[in-house]
């Protein structure tokens, strides 16, 4: 076989692979929007649920996704990228680090239930905090720290080391170095991270199972130590607690999730792309 | 012949990486105030190692260790109740490679300052002025201040490294083959300006070739594999050599 032909057949391959990939995540999307499309309207989104919720709105499940979402950057973000930043810049290689970081990798790898167990016992019970925005967002907080510290570590090193060195051969500290040179051109890859760490977060029906998640809840929670309804588990049950629930309901409630996610996946896309045009070097 | 008090004195230095590879071997030579060092020698043979130890950006080699005492005005370096970014703001380090930081000219000119707590705009802007002018950068940038500076080209980037150094105010400025990857031009711009700066700060260079080390130097030490061959004025060292190793190197025999 000549070599162009065995070149033709390589790359044909490899783009039927990558077709596959693309294609079931196209059928899922229009699917969901195909069914889903029709129950979507003003009364869906702003109303509470009805009728053993066969009827009305989902509104608040949907405000209480963005609560949590809210809840799990608080609890998460700050601890991630400060530990972020001491794995990149200060720790340095020793035994230590090398438990912290297998210890990262095996967290990423723990099944959401497991978390959701986790949080039922640590945050509910233990701390007393009972099934709340503030224990599920703890939650939500501890399963995404392992992917938010991954990608920011990864920002924070793809900094060109000579710009630390000059910073500090003019004179800035450790730490002004890091605050004004490391953080700010880490930050596009930064962001990105946090958002794609959010957007699970949003997605996850297993953690918030048993630390927050309210079954029916039609007011709209009034502090941080109430229940909240949020999507993911609105859609759980109204697929599989309820009899007689229209499909359409189930499709558009989905139809919301998906957007939710997709769209945070959509903006850190378009932060990622416009402040990698804007870098300098 | 009076004794003056060297700028920096170094006694006896040692300087061995993680990896166990002595870079520098019983180092011992003084710098005095005003005056151009030069520091030559073939590659690997810890001329950039021993500049990095002047104002201990050595640290950053965390696992090697150092031996042996540097004096600067007399004080150790290596005291723990040294503030080491105050050291360097007073040695103050060009690089071989032209690094702007992201951002425009101006802020990288006032970027030592501002870490140093000075905020005042006046003082800023005069600094400014007044480093360029010493680089002689001030005529071709002057109405674009805050432009990127990654739009220089090479030569302007390299004197504006340099520009960056001297709004410190430092009292001594070690440079690391600044000219190596200027045109002939560049370089003797900045030849000339290292001229006039040294009315006024102790310079240590590591040159791009002997024949510059030659041009420029008042004084010059020559290294070869971590060791100190020979130091002296440059009207001995680059014509009538004492070690046989020197005489080869600058006659082009090796290196």
């Amino acid at each position: 076989m000549k070599r162009q032909q065995a070149n033709k057949l390589a790359v044909g391959i490899i783009s039927a692979v990558a077709a596959l990939v693309v294609i079931p995540i196209m059928l899922v999307i229009v699917f969901i929007i195909v069914r889903g499309i029709s129950a979507i309207s003003w009364e869906f989104l702003t109303a509470a649920p009805r009728q053993g919720m066969t009827e009305g709105g989902i509104m608040p499940a949907i405000l209480g996704t963005v609560i949590l979402t809210f809840g799990t950057f608080i609890a998460c973000i700050p601890l991630a990228i400060g530990a972020a930043i001491y794995l990149a810049e200060y720790a340095g290689d020793n035994r230590l680090t090398h438990w912290v970081r297998l210890a990262i990798v095996n967290l990423a790898g723990i099944p959401s239930i497991v978390y959701g167990l986790f949080g039922l016992g640590a945050f509910v019970l233990f701390l007393g905090l009972g099934t709340s925005i503030i224990a599920g967002s703890l939650t939500l907080g501890i399963m995404t720290l392992p992917v938010v510290i991954s990608t920011a570590e990864e920002a924070i090193l793809a900094v060109p080391q000579r710009f630390r060195t000059v910073s500090l051969s003019l004179g800035a500290t450790r730490w002004q170095t890091i605050r004004h040179q490391v953080l700010p051109q880490a930050l596009p890859g930064i962001i990105t991270g946090v958002i794609l760490g959010l957007s699970r977060a949003a997605g996850e029906t297993a953690p918030i199972l048993f630390t927050v998640a309210a079954f029916y809840l039609p007011q709209l929670p009034h502090s941080m130590l109430d229940q909240t309804m949020a999507l993911p588990y609105h859609l759980y049950v109204i697929s599989t607690q309820v009899p007689g629930m229209p499909l359409s309901i189930q499709y558009g409630t989905a139809l919301v999730l998906l957007l939710i996610v997709l769209s945070l996946t959509l903006v850190a896309t378009i932060v990622r792309t416009s402040m990698r045009r804007r870098r300098e070097w | 012949m009076s004794i003056t008090p060297a700028k920096i004195a170094i006694q006896d230095v040692y300087f061995t990486y993680g990896d166990g590879a002595e870079a520098l071997r019983d180092i011992s030579l003084d710098i005095y105030e005003k005056e151009i060092f030069v520091l030559f020698g073939p590659s690997r043979s810890g001329k950039t190692t021993l500049l990095r130890l002047l104002n201990r950006l050595s640290d950053l080699f965390e696992d090697a260790t150092v031996r042996g005492t540097i004096l600067f005005d007399g004080q150790d370096i290596f005291d723990y109740r040294v503030n080491v970014a105050g050291l360097r703001r007073r040695i103050s380090m060009v690089f071989a490679v032209p690094t702007p930081l992201p951002g425009s000219i101006r802020d990288n000119l006032t970027y030592g300052l501002r870490m140093a707590g000075i905020r005042n705009e006046r003082v800023l802007r005069e600094r400014v002025e007044r480093s360029l002018q010493q680089a002689a950068l001030w005529n071709e940038v002057k109405d674009r201040l805050d432009k990127s500076a990654f739009a220089l080209s090479g030569g302007q980037q390299q004197r504006l490294c340099l520009a960056r150094s001297l709004a410190l105010e430092p009292d001594v400025i070690v440079l690391d083959n600044p000219t190596s990857g200027l045109d002939p031009l560049s370089t003797e711009s900045v030849e000339e300006s290292l001229q006039d700066l040294k009315q006024r700060y102790t310079i240590i260079i590591v040159p791009h070739s002997v024949q510059q080390g030659s041009r420029i130097a008042d004084r010059a030490a020559f290294l070869l594999d971590g060791e100190l061959i020979e130091v002296g004025k440059a009207t001995q060292i680059f014509v009538e050599p004492q070690d046989q190793r020197t005489e080869d190197y600058i006659t082009g025999r090796f290196g």
